[in-house]
């Protein structure tokens, strides 16, 4: 038994002649917070989307939570969390119909939600919002119980689309330390984002380029390799060697949607 | 000026690139004028039907003979017993039934009386109605027939004629309510939907902060859809001149001068509608449910006003569509000139000018 | 002053967007307004650019009153809202041209000004704006905010949703319009690019937390911000909040900027407990308060 709970190889996808996703490989160990970065339409979303099973690849294989994305799509969705900045929550549900509902969708039992309830508005300190309407509330605490939501089952990999984009400082810091408590737990947090400040919370990053993995390693030592103060500047070095995407536009833009 | 064309420009540029819409824009009048037209009509042919025939006589003979020889109906089945009308009809497959009662020829001779009965499957009144019209008719005219040399002494011959419609088509019915529709949704809706995706774009913020003033943007943005409805009515003016060779009795100048007015008075509801909706969908919900269900149902196109009950029958009154459609029937098969509308063209030239005051007043030169 | 707001207040339904604002922009000067989705910056920017109307207070663009005089400030500035507002069915070319129309000029009239810019676009001119990538949609609508030559220039989070590539070259034109004497207002969420203004506004809540220069407003900073790292980032942060001379205690990146209560506050004290807690690989250092650590500390 190994301690992967990701492991892509060579995994690909294209639409017609335009290569989305190039031949990645990379693994993610269990319990870490693992990075997916690169630049709008460098084919991030599209590798996520064929790693949470609801984008078949081209070629290559991938593995996650032991299952193949191939063959077992659906047992991997049961397995895994996943929550993006674009819907995380139903506004017009209060916070406890959509744990509810939440809950339902992946088979929890009555009295289980009931526990995971309690247990999550005494953890977040909800009390007093638990009958309020979602969309009322303010953009951080949304993000933070949404966050919480995509942990009711359990799953051993929690997937995380650019979730505090816009969230105040400190707001954005209880994200992360609930972040740094799932993956304590055990949990595997895999977090793809274009915010360069995201990225160095993570244990390891990988950031990719026109549908590659240019660099992959802790936020230190890519730091260390590309001689740059954060993570912004590593980034920019790596885009900014002779990038045909950045400069002639031809990207396809696979994000949206 | 130069402003005012550029921008002209650019929305005939949306207009032509968004080809789904514009397949529905030129594609839609074609389609209800053919559906209309064609598939839906008030005509009856071929209706099925069942006989029960418990005298078997010449006479009853020869009123089927006539009945089945007629192309409005088919014999479908002959039935024995009274008792099977019930399931002939709870199978569904006869529109009605004729019961011809015991010893018709001998009742018809000495008693100089006999009954038939028609039975009909009222769950479609209207055809209900009709077949047993056509029934009633063709018994008349079987009993014309017998007493050709017999003389009445009193008798009162009714001759009905049909004046503007005198073989009863219904598409001459459907093509004003066909072309009102039409046009109210063209422009209204059309319009409110293309003034609402600027406010939810974004890009309505930007115009907003330019030298455009708001009745530049307005103009410019039902410019092009005054001239795509023009394309609109001339198309189904010539679909139901040429296909179904609806005349044109009056002037198709007015006829032409009372469909720009009516479009402008759809324009200014569509405009009116976007005042109020901050999206595309608000916008087409309110134009839907609030225009186009009235135009259906309480404009007289399908369903007569004057047999409405009396809170409808004044309700229809503010309907823009109503007086539209009597203008139009007036023109086309009446053949009347101004002098016999010109109350309705003024109604409606009332409600435009109403609406427009309406709809400068609602517009915001701001975002609240 | 290019922009003067004094006591703008606005609020919507139950939410006070905006509460007692007031600041003065210089001509030329490059201002930022900081701060988290919520804080008010795109209220304060439809008031300025004329399309709301504040519940209280007076505010001015190029001394004229944003109420009375609307439709004089509307021929005078550039305004990019913060959702993408062009027309994504036409091209970048049809685009350019119908906004110079509406402005009542040519783009060969002013193609000085946004040359720098639109020549980075120009090889996609006959591109729809909608198949444009994220960076070049802000440099088409930046081109077309500028067309009418603005003397003040409003940018509603020019940023946000861009790659970091972009914001690098989109702040790179800011200053270069900078030197063309444009007056620029530009809201952002991302800390980072605060120090890239002449001046800036922290903003939360509808209110300003501070206004200054990006440099005396780190100064302002009342504490020793230290870097904390470990073995084990959650044990660390647990470790930290239970240990009772904290002061303040946030995870940056790697590491986590601890202050302390104490004014003799020795680093060996603080190593020490956390070796008692099990952790190794103990590191800390002083480090320099940045913009996010003043905003958190304004903000608490």
């Amino acid at each position: 038994m190994n301690n992967n709970v990701i492991e892509v190889k060579n995994l690909t996808k294209t639409f017609g002649d335009f290569t989305a996703v190039n031949a990645i490989t990379f693994e993610v160990k269990k319990g870490e917070i693992f990075g997916f970065l690169g630049a709008n339409g460098a084919g991030k979303t599209t590798a996520m989307k064929m790693l949470i099973g609801i984008s078949k690849p081209t070629s290559g294989k991938a593995q996650v939570a032991g299952f193949d994305v191939f063959t077992h799509a659906e047992d991997v969705k049961q397995s895994i969390g996943y929550m993006s900045q674009k819907f995380a929550l139903y506004d017009d549900l209060t916070v406890k119909e959509n744990i509810t509902f939440f809950g339902g969708i992946y088979g929890l039992s009555r009295k289980r939600i009931e526990e995971k309830r309690c247990e999550l508005v005494e953890d977040l300190g909800l009390k007093d919002i638990v009958n309020q309407l979602v969309g009322a509330l303010p953009l951080g605490w949304k993000q933070k119980i949404a966050f919480s939501v995509s942990l009711l089952h359990d799953p051993k990999i929690v997937f995380l689309d650019e979730p505090t984009g816009g969230v105040d400082p400190i707001t954005r810091r209880q994200f992360w330390e609930m972040i740094y408590k799932a993956a304590h737990q055990g949990t595997t947090v895999f977090v793809t984002t274009h915010y360069m400040d995201e990225a160095e919370y993570c244990d390891r990053v990988s950031i990719m380029v026109n549908g590659k993995i240019e660099a992959l390693d802790t936020p230190k030592k890519l730091k260390e390799q590309f001689r740059a103060e954060n993570m912004n500047d590593v980034f920019l070095k790596l885009a900014r060697s002779p990038s045909p995407t950045l400069t002639n536009g031809n990207e396809v833009n696979t994000d949206k949607n | 000026m130069k402003r005012f064309t550029g921008f002209i420009k650019k929305e005939f540029y949306h207009i032509f690139r968004d080809r789904r819409s514009l397949f529905i824009l030129f594609g839609m009048p074609i389609a209800q004028i053919l559906l209309f037209g064609f598939a839906i009509t008030n005509e009856i042919n071929n209706v099925d039907i069942a006989i029960l025939d418990r005298s078997n006589d010449v006479n009853t003979q020869e009123i089927i003979h006539k009945i089945s020889a007629s192309k409005y109906f088919s014999i479908k089945q002959i039935i024995t017993r009274e008792a099977d009308i019930a399931s002939v009809f709870e199978k569904g497959q006869v529109k009605a039934v004729l019961n011809f009662e015991k010893d018709f020829s001998q009742n018809l001779i000495k008693q100089h009386q006999a009954t038939v009965q028609i039975i009909t499957d009222a769950t479609d009144p209207n055809t209900a109605n009709t077949i047993s019209n056509y029934v009633n008719a063709m018994l008349q005219q079987y009993q014309k027939e017998l007493n050709k040399n017999i003389k009445i002494a009193y008798q009162i011959v009714p001759q009905t004629r049909m004046v503007y419609n005198p073989e009863l088509k219904s598409v001459y019915m459907f093509v004003p309510g066909v072309m009102t529709i039409i046009l109210m949704l063209v422009s209204a809706m059309m319009t409110s939907i293309s003034i609402t995706r600027e406010k939810e774009l974004g890009t309505m913020e930007i115009l907003l902060v330019s030298p455009l003033k708001p009745f530049q943007v307005i103009i410019g943005k039902v410019f092009p859809y005054i001239f795509l409805s023009i394309i609109n009515a001339v198309v189904i003016v010539m679909l139901s001149v040429f296909i179904f060779k609806m005349p044109v009795q009056g002037s198709l100048l007015l006829l032409a001068l009372e469909s720009v007015l009516f479009i402008i008075t759809a324009l200014a509801l569509g405009i009116l509608i976007s005042t109020i909706s901050a999206t595309q969908q608000t916008a087409m919900m309110i134009s839907l449910m609030g225009l186009m269900l009235p135009v259906i149902l309480l404009s007289g196109f399908i369903f007569p006003i004057s047999s409405m009950p009396l809170p409808l029958q004044i309700i229809s009154n503010i309907i823009p569509a109503k007086w539209f459609i009597i203008i139009i029937k007036g023109i086309m098969l009446k053949g009347v000139g101004i002098g016999f509308i010109w109350k309705e063209t003024l109604i409606l030239l009332g409600m435009t000018v109403f609406f427009i005051g309406l709809s400068v007043k609602k517009y915001k030169i701001r975002l609240e | 002053m290019s922009i003067s707001v004094s006591n703008i207040s606005k609020s919507y339904k139950n939410v006070n967007a905006l509460q007692n604002i007031s600041f003065d922009v210089k001509p030329g000067e490059l201002f930022g307004l900081i701060g988290p989705d919520g804080a008010g910056k795109t209220t304060l920017f439809r008031i300025l650019t004329t399309l709301l109307v504040p519940d209280a207070g007076h505010a001015t663009v190029t001394d004229l009153d944003v109420v009375t005089h609307y439709k004089a400030i509307r021929n005078s500035v550039g305004y990019m809202p913060g959702k993408f507002s062009l027309y994504q069915d036409l091209t970048v070319e049809e685009n350019l041209h119908f906004f110079a129309t509406i402005f009542g000029t040519t783009i060969e009239e002013n193609y000085d000004l946004i040359k720098d810019i639109y020549v980075q676009i120009e090889p996609f001119k006959k591109r729809r704006a909608g198949k444009l990538s994220g960076g070049m949609k802000q440099k088409l609508a930046l081109s077309c905010a500028l067309i009418h030559k603005p003397n003040v220039l409003f940018l509603d989070e020019p940023t946000t949703g861009v790659d970091p590539v972009s914001r690098k070259e989109f702040w790179d034109m800011l200053k270069r319009l900078q030197q063309k004497d444009i007056t620029i207002l530009v809201s952002t969420p991302y800390m980072d690019e605060a120090a890239l203004c002449d001046r800036i506004a922290l903003m939360q809540n509808g209110k300003i937390l501070e206004i200054d220069t990006p440099a005396a407003i780190v100064k302002h900073y009342p504490k020793t911000i230290y870097n904390v790292s470990s073995n084990n980032m959650y044990q660390l942060l647990e470790s930290l909040k239970a240990y009772k001379h904290h002061y303040s205690i946030y995870p940056f990146g790697e590491f986590v900027h601890y202050s302390d209560k104490r004014t003799d506050f020795n680093t060996e004290d603080l190593k020490a407990y956390l070796e008692s807690r099990n952790l190794s690989n103990i590191n800390i250092e002083k480090t320099a308060a940045t913009i996010e650590d003043t905003f958190m500390e304004l903000a608490k």
